[in-house]
């Protein structure tokens, strides 16, 4: 290697801070852009992650001062826009500056869908209908958990599945870690509020992986968290600020009707509004979900069809954090690898 | 009359040997979306008739896919139509034309 | 006085048009219900006589319906209609002229030229020369336009045109063939009389060197006569029926006659005015957006006439009634289509069995109807509204609500709509509220027109506009541009257009769309069709998106609950309902309640 290969990471969530620290580690250049004023992306919002209940900052605490130390971090910078020349890419950033990038690795990840969207759940109407990651907040700040009114609720209800596998908000997939987490809150819930009784409303629990089905088995056994088999039809609120849901409890058969105090939305992935800009502005083909579609599911997770572009953590579909983390390994070794393959045809 | 010692009653299995599923076929050919339930209760849980009586989309369809028809009679002629089963149905599953279909061909 | 072998086509086929056209008009009148033939006593010694002559002369010979969608297409129906009816009038004049006080019989005057082909000499022969050469050639003309339009529809303004049975065909080839026919007979007679007009006797010139006239004469008088009698014969068959029976139809309808529960007499004469021109095709949304061609109210009126039912035509349509506003007759196909469906469910029950309830006493009753349960934005909108103006209000469906019943009656279970219909009557009026409110226009349409409430019912579009006009709300403009979109039930269907576009103009800046009012483009989520799948109804939304993002509006405003859900699922931008506008524009006194503002959604919140 003459000169030293340059790779420029977009995106500095987890998978953007894993790939630059192995491609640094492996002799490249690498310099990782963020378009917030720090590193660390959704992980920073999380209190603890599931299956083990570890504290997220564990993650962030262990990967930032590593990338920081070894790649050229510039935070908030976004992309303008690129231009490839003689097999490099010329970008221009937002701060004025431009550079030249021997590949690019897309790691823009996902945005949390916006709950206004389903009207009929209320977000944005009652006051005492929340999202997972609002939840997480006051987990993280340590906020007690309490309704609009300041009452300590007796009842909270998990909704699984908010504008996930939903054809009428246009997102047919599944989110896939929106089960697992639900779960995870439900028994924090539990914990920070013994006598609170506790209820999931779902569709399927994915419980996909490991250690995954004992949460759920801890949820029900050791929390007596009760989960109901129907997916929620609407959502009204009583004189009290209470929230009144209606679903059919298909297992019974019934429709089922129940005043909760807070109702807590998992929203789901959306392809983050930089994902969408970099699949655009490269030309990157998508999947039916809008998410990036690489080269091949299963060889090649992390090759586009653009030579020079990679793409990894959430970008390329729902994932979750221990995912995204292998996955931006394996993309390094991609890199890697696609940097050899090529100068072996050079020579 | 003479006590024989057990009695007589329709097996309570769901036979997929014996069931006849043509209305179900048939239904699948005039409506493909029959297929596609997977069964949420969306439809069951913002039905503005099964707050007044037993009836569930849901159930109607899994019982005639089952080829349990008889069970779903008295459930059919309950639909206001008002369409919010469909409106709700995150598959997409044309819910009114499905009822309207099983109606005509079991009822009238 | 002449009289010829070959007038004997033409004079048969008129009785037997006459007699056949009497005996449906009798028919039909006689078959009138009791409370549309007293609107008919009522009506005839009425201005609404004055009324229908002219709107008669004006549709049925002018056409001015059809000039309005396409001049071209219009120029092409009054060409035929009024030309060859100045053409009839202009005949019997000059027969009248030439030979004073004596009575003609009617192929005198058709054929006059047969019989007088030296007829000169009387007061204005040659301005009658000119006149009916220059009305033969006015006819040809849509002639030509009409075999034109065959071969290529989209340059008369139509994508599609109908698709003809061969009762029509064999109408529509004899009247191709009556005018050229005409001319031809007219101009060898004139060319063996040396007589003629310009165009007669100029080809007559032409033809004479060519053939023999003599020859030639009497065959192409036969021709022409055949063409007539045979078009006679084929009229009351054939589509050409729209010709008088449409006549019966402008009276009637001025008398306020129309279409209800069930098929009258009146519904058949409406049938039976349908020219199938195919002028329904284009404005609909199934057509233009979702590629479905042949479910059109001109095909579905046509298997009425011909007692060919097909579920599948009647079915799949979104009853939007676009094609109502575009019909050139005048016909309300939709409320036909209804009927068309009820047919097989004419012995439709309800096995629901409701609790009753009676209502606590209040002014006002707000029915957000089934769909205001999934639009809680909406419903919580009118709720603060209704508030903050003061009212006693009662939300009737908050808890346990049933449907209006208008869904059940557009899918064809008319009796069944009764039943919800009742029970839903005696809860409003127990309650004693002098004002009905909906959210809903589908409700709204029926409370209106079904319920018969001795109560006001009003759209919440009207609602709120009463409550600005009497002060008792009062909006800050803000700086905000808005697109409205006329619901199909309450635009079109209920005739409410100005109060919507009033309000929004004191929140926002509205701005117009490409389809505004009559001609609003259905949102896809019709509960009018139960067929059609999501995929083409997704076309629809987005066709209709499209037409009212044409001026880049910041929100889509709406009216109607259902209309709302269906755009908010496909939009790039906000879809609002006009109480959630209102709501978030309302002025609020310094001493008042706050209103909590909670669903002020940024812009860039909906670009996912």
């Amino acid at each position: 290697m003459h000169t030293r290969k340059h790779i420029l990471v977009i995106g500095g969530g987890v998978a953007g801070m894993e790939s630059a620290i192995h491609l640094c580690d492996m002799g490249y250049e690498v310099t990782l852009i963020e378009k917030q004023d720090q590193l660390g992306g959704h992980v920073l919002k999380w209190d603890f992650l599931f299956p083990d209940h570890r504290p997220a900052y564990e993650i962030t605490n262990e990967l930032c001062p590593a990338v920081e130390e070894k790649a050229t971090i510039k935070l908030q910078t976004e992309v303008k826009n690129i231009v490839r020349q003689n097999g490099h890419f010329e970008v221009a950033l937002s701060d004025g500056e431009k550079l030249t990038a021997d590949a690019l690795l897309v790691a823009t990840g996902f945005d949390l869908f916006d709950a206004h969207k389903k009207e009929e759940y209320g977000y944005g109407i009652y006051d005492n209908v929340i999202t997972a990651a609002e939840l997480e907040e006051r987990f993280q700040n340590k906020i007690p958990i309490r309704t609009a009114a300041g009452k300590k609720p007796a009842r909270v209800g998990f909704v699984h599945c908010v504008g996930s596998r939903d054809e009428k908000v246009g997102n047919e997939y599944c989110s896939k870690v929106c089960c697992v987490t639900a779960v995870k809150q439900a028994m924090r819930v539990r914990e920070s509020l013994p006598g609170c009784e506790v209820f999931c409303f779902y569709m399927d629990l994915r419980m996909f992986g490991r250690y995954f089905e004992d949460l759920y088995r801890e949820a029900q056994e050791k929390w007596g968290v009760q989960f109901i088999r129907g997916r929620l039809s609407e959502a009204a609120e009583d004189i009290d600020q209470r929230i009144i849901v209606k679903l059919e409890d298909t297992l019974a058969g019934r429709p089922l009707r129940m005043a909760v105090d807070l109702l807590v939305l998992l929203t789901g992935f959306v392809p983050s509004e930089g994902t969408r800009r970099m699949a655009t502005m490269l030309n990157l083909p998508l999947g039916n979900d809008r998410f990036i579609k690489p080269s091949d599911e299963h060889l090649r997770r992390n090759l586009t069809p653009v030579p020079g572009v990679f793409v990894t953590g959430a970008s390329a579909g729902p994932r979750s954090i221990s995912e995204s983390i292998s996955d931006a390994r394996a993309a390094a070794l991609e890199i890697a690898a696609w940097f050899n393959n090529s100068s072996q045809h050079a020579i | 009359m003479i006590n024989w010692q057990f009695t007589l009653h329709p097996d309570h299995t769901i036979n997929l040997d014996t069931n006849d599923r043509t209305l179900a076929r048939l239904l699948e050919e005039k409506e493909p979306t029959s297929r596609i339930c997977m069964a949420c209760g969306s439809c069951g849980g913002t039905c503005t008739a099964a707050q007044f009586e037993p009836v569930s989309f849901r159930h109607i369809l899994l019982m005639v896919r089952r080829g349990e028809t008889e069970s779903v009679r008295s459930e059919l002629t309950k639909c206001m139509y008002c369409g919010k089963c469909t409106l709700v149905c995150p598959r997409g599953v044309n819910t009114r034309h499905i009822l309207a279909l099983l109606r005509t061909m079991l009822i009238n | 006085m002449g009289f010829d072998l070959f007038v004997i086509p033409f004079t048969a086929g008129l009785a037997f048009l006459l007699v056949w056209f009497l005996y449906k008009t009798v028919e039909w009148l006689s078959h009138l219900n009791r409370v549309d033939r007293t609107m008919l006593r009522r009506g005839v010694i009425s201005s609404k006589t004055v009324r229908s002559v002219k709107e008669v002369i004006l549709e049925s010979l002018l056409h001015r319906k059809i000039f309005r969608t396409n001049p071209l297409l219009g120029y092409m129906h009054m060409s035929l209609a009024f030309g060859w009816f100045l053409l009839i009038v202009a005949g019997n004049v000059e027969a009248m002229i030439f030979k004073p006080a004596t009575i003609h019989p009617p192929y005198y005057p058709i054929f006059f030229r047969f019989f007088e082909p030296e007829a000169a000499g009387f007061p204005g022969a040659k301005a009658f020369e000119f006149i009916m050469d220059f009305l033969l050639v006015f006819i040809l003309s849509g002639v030509a336009l009409a075999l034109f339009k065959r071969i290529r529809s989209r340059a008369l303004g139509m994508k599609k045109t109908t698709r003809l049975l061969w009762y029509d065909r064999l109408a529509l080839y004899s009247l191709w063939c009556i005018f050229p026919f005409r001319l031809l007979a007219e101009s060898i007679t004139s060319g063996i009389y040396q007589t003629g007009g310009i165009v007669t006797g100029s080809l007559g010139n032409i033809l004479a060197g060519l053939i023999p006239l003599q020859s030639f004469e009497y065959p192409a008088w036969w021709a022409y006569s055949l063409a007539l009698g045979l078009f006679f014969v084929a009229l009351p068959f054939s589509r050409y029926m729209h010709i008088p029976t449409e006549v019966v139809l402008i009276f009637l309808r001025n008398y306020g006659i129309h279409t209800r529960n069930s098929y009258s007499s009146y519904s058949e004469i409406e049938v039976y005015s349908c020219s199938r021109c195919g002028i329904c095709i284009d404005p609909c949304p199934m057509s233009e957006a979702a590629g479905i061609q042949n479910i059109q109210s001109v095909y579905m009126i046509r298997n009425i006439r011909y007692k060919t039912p097909d579920e599948e035509v009647n079915d799949n349509c979104l009853m939007c009634g676009r094609c109502n506003i575009a019909c050139p007759v005048g016909i309300v196909t939709t409320d036909l289509r209804a009927i068309a469906r009820n047919e097989r469910h004419l012995s439709g029950n309800l096995h629901l069995t409701i609790p009753a309830t009676s209502s606590p006493h209040h002014d006002v009753i707000y029915f957000a109807g089934c769909m205001g349960q999934l639009t809680p934005a909406v419903t919580q909108s009118m709720e603060t509204i209704l508030q903050q103006a003061g009212e006693d209000y009662l939300f009737l469906d908050k808890e346990e609500s049933i449907c209006c019943g208008r869904p059940l009656a557009l899918a064809g279970r008319i009796a069944e709509a009764k039943q919800l219909m009742e029970i839903n009557r005696d809860k409003i009026l127990s309650s004693g509220a002098r004002t009905l409110v909906t959210s809903c226009p589908i409700c709204y349409k029926v409370f209106r027109e079904d319920y018969h409430l001795p109560i006001n019912v009003m759209h919440h579009t009207q609602y709120l506009h009463r409550l600005l006009m009497q002060g008792r709300i009062r909006l800050r403009s803000q700086n905000i541009s808005l697109a409205y979109h006329d619901p199909c039930e309450l635009g079109r269907g209920s005739g409410i257009y100005e109060e919507p576009r009033q309000i929004l103009r004191l929140a926002g800046n509205l701005l117009p769309t490409a389809s505004e009012k009559e001609k609003s483009i259905c949102c896809g989520g019709s509960l009018g069709n139960t067929v059609l799948n999501q995929k083409k109804r997704h076309a629809i939304t987005e066709y209709s998106l499209e037409s009212l993002t044409i001026n880049n509006p910041d929100t889509i405003v709406t009216s109607c609950p259902l209309c709302k859900k269906t755009f908010a699922q496909r939009s790039d931008r906000p879809v609002l309902d006009i109480a959630e506008v209102v709501k978030s524009a309302i002025f609020r006194d310094k001493d008042n309640i706050r209103i909590r503002e909670n669903y002020q959604i940024p812009a860039e919140e909906f670009s996912s």
